[in-house]
Order: C-alpha cells, then sequence, then structure tokens
C-alpha cells in the first residue's frame, strides 16, 4: 500500500479536472473505458492526485456493481474529491466528472444520432465506421492490458495475468455469467492466491 | 428524432415507463449492461427489432461517449425527443450512482483488512479479461470490415502497441491512426 493523499485543491485544480474530462469525453469512442488509460495517465502520473490502488480499486468496484461501466468515472472523481477534503468535495469530485465525461458526448451523439440515421447510406458515414472499427476492437484490448499491468506489474505477479487471460479466454467463448467470474477473482484475491 | 418515423411495434408509454425500464436494465446488468439491453429491448419489450438494435449500436458504439448511456439517449429520444433522451439516461445512471458510492463507502470502511484488498485486486484482474474479451468478441466484426482482415490487424496492433506499451496519450492514437483508417476505407468503398 503506498500512502494515502492528501491534497490541497484550488480552484484551478477543480476546473482542470472538469476540464480534462470534457476533452476525454469527445475522445470516448468505443466507451469510456477506452480513456481509463489516459485518465490513469493523467489523475496517477502527471497529477498524482490518485494513487495506483485508488485507480484500480475505482475501477474494480464500478464493474462489481450493477450499472453502466463509466460510473468508474464518477468513483474517480469521488476519490479525488475524498484526497482533497472529505465527502463534500468527494460529491463535487463525482459532479464534475460525471457532467464532464457526459456532456459533450451525449450533446454530441444526440445530434449526429439522427443525422447518421439518415445518413447511414452515405459513403463517408460508412467509411468512418469501418475505418474506425479495428482501432476500437484493439483499444479494448490494450485497456485490459492496461489494466492487468497495473495489478501486476513484475513477472512474480504471473498468476493476475493468468486469471486475466483467462478471464477473457472464458468471456470470449462462452457465455458464463459475469458475476461467477467476478466472485470466483475476489475469492482467489481474498485468499491470497493471486 | 421527433420527425424520424417511429417503427409500428410496441413502445415505451411515458417518460416514466421510459426511466423505470432504463433503471431496471442497469440494476441487472453487472460488469456491463449490453448484454441485458439487448434481451430485455429487444426480446422481451420488444421496443425495436434486432436489425434496429444492431444499427443503434454500431453508431452508440462509434460516437465518443459510454455505449449504453449512447443506447439508451438514442432510442429515448427516437419516441419522446429530448425529454425522452433524457429519462432514459436519468433512468441508467440515476440509481447505480447511489448503489456505486454507497458500495465505494462500505470498501473505504474494510479496506485495511487485508483481504478486502486481495479481493479487490482479484476482481480488477478479472474485471481486466472482461474488457479485453469484449475486444475479442467484436473483433469476429472485423472479417467483414472493408479494409480487408490484413489492415485491419495491422490497424489493430499499431493502436495496441501505441496505447498498451509506449502509453501516447488517446488523442494523437485515435486522429492519427483513425484519419488514415478512415481515408483508406472511404477509398475501398464503392462511391
Amino acid at each position: 500500500m503506498t500512502e494515502p493523499l492528501t491534497l490541497i485543491f484550488t480552484l484551478q485544480n477543480w476546473l482542470s479536472l472538469f476540464v480534462h474530462y470534457l476533452t476525454l469525453s469527445l475522445l470516448s469512442i468505443g466507451g469510456a473505458i477506452t480513456t481509463a488509460p489516459d485518465m490513469h495517465r493523467f489523475l496517477v502520473d502527471q497529477q498524482h492526485w490518485l494513487t495506483d490502488e485508488q485507480f484500480n480499486a475505482s475501477i474494480a468496484i464500478a464493474q462489481a456493481a450493477p450499472g453502466p461501466n463509466v460510473l468508474f468515472v464518477a468513483l474517480l472523481g469521488w476519490n479525488v474529491g475524498l484526497n482533497a477534503g472529505g465527502m463534500l468535495t468527494g460529491l463535487l469530485g463525482v459532479f464534475l466528472s460525471l457532467m464532464g465525461i457526459l456532456i459533450p458526448s451525449t450533446v454530441l451523439t444526440y445530434a449526429a444520432a439522427q443525422w447518421g440515421h439518415r445518413n447511414r447510406n452515405l459513403r463517408a458515414v460508412r467509411a468512418f465506421k469501418q475505418g474506425m472499427a479495428p482501432i476500437v476492437v484493439a483499444l479494448l484490448m490494450a485497456t485490459g492490458w492496461i489494466l492487468a499491468s497495473a495489478n501486476g506489474s513484475s513477472l512474480k505477479d504471473w498468476p493476475v495475468w493468468l486469471v486475466t487471460a483467462a478471464t477473457a479466454l472464458i468471456v470470449w467463448r462462452t457465455r458464463t455469467h459475469l458475476l461467477w467470474l467476478l466472485g470466483a477473482g475476489a475469492l482467489l484475491g481474498w485468499y491470497g492466491l493471486i | 428524432m421527433n420527425s424520424l418515423p417511429v417503427p409500428d411495434h410496441p413502445h415505451p408509454e411515458s417518460l416514466r415507463d421510459l426511466f423505470f425500464s432504463f433503471t431496471w436494465l442497469a440494476l441487472q446488468g453487472f460488469g456491463g449492461v449490453l448484454a441485458v439491453v439487448q434481451r430485455e429491448l429487444v426480446e422481451k419489450k420488444r421496443w425495436m427489432t434486432r436489425e434496429e438494435f444492431i444499427e443503434d449500436w454500431a453508431v452508440a458504439q462509434i460516437m465518443p461517449g459510454p455505449n449504453v448511456v449512447n443506447l439508451s439517449l438514442m432510442i429515448g429520444g427516437r419516441y419522446f425527443g429530448l425529454k425522452g433522451a433524457m429519462a432514459a439516461l436519468a433512468g441508467m445512471l440515476t440509481v447505480p450512482l447511489i448503489l456505486v458510492l454507497l458500495l465505494a463507502l462500505v470498501y473505504a470502511q474494510f479496506s485495511d483488512q487485508p483481504g478486502v484488498a486481495g479481493a479487490l485486486r482479484g476482481m480488477g484482474a478479472v474485471a481486466a479479461g472482461l474488457i479485453a474479451a469484449t475486444g475479442l468478441r467484436l473483433s469476429g466484426a472485423l472479417l467483414s470490415n472493408v479494409l480487408g482482415i490484413r489492415l485491419c490487424m495491422a490497424f489493430g496492433a499499431l493502436c495496441f502497441v501505441a496505447i498498451a506499451w509506449l502509453r501516447w496519450p488517446l488523442f494523437y492514437v485515435l486522429s492519427g491512426l483513425g484519419s488514415v483508417a478512415c481515408v483508406l476505407a472511404y477509398k475501398k468503398l464503392k462511391p
């Protein structure tokens, strides 16, 4: 465990948190989770607003809970807020990060869905869909890689990688309920096996 | 979206119906909501046909923003315009947000127990696999991509290396690789 962080947040810091999410929103093609690597780069590596543990816990809790995975963004904001004070700043963090990640993409999607639906046979629309497809797919795999390497960065962490790889294979090839897998991962971790 | 023709099949009765339907969907979706959306809206409620679902899902994926959030926006918007989009979106997020914050509070209470940290580490490893698997499942769709499988693999590999290993900022990778891929796709598509 690394030391817990205590931050002093200025108005400018809050603003830059909000603005960072606003820009990520427009980049979150393929889902908000594809911007997770960039959030890690910004929040953990660059600004030191979150610890690695907090970052990973936010994603794991949001995955374990019901609902859209984008709520991990709310938890990241919550943890930044907690580091910067307490519950109130935590809620401010939730509000800013969730609004930031949702407003631009929501406005754009709402407008574009209508346009795209009307022009779905247009060559440019089809080219965009086809061209982005392999990149979106690879982005998801890269996100899996980054999350796994945050859990285990060295060779002695091979069981973590094994669990990640096994999960990927099982989900890819079977229709096992995801909850069983999360439960199995929790048990393995609880008993210190990974 | 008001002006789009509404196909002749069952549809949400009111904004309230939309809100609670999407809340119910979201609460069933552990580790991702997509599978539940398809089962509930296409097979049970029949608000949309399978074809409409695939079409909407493609757009929801290509547009920035969380996919299921985009999908709920589009479905809500189709029937009740902007109000419908907001009702569906609120339904998808409100109750799950409260739940996830409660869960984070519970976690904070017990986080000094070694078992809890380990459990979360284990779930984190599984979560990483879930996301990678989504990519693997979708990769089947690339077989029919106009770029051809070789180019798809090349773009995919470049993207993976740039993001996962080199840790380049997403913006440069998406705009750089993406624009090349889109131009190539444009050239290959018949006008």
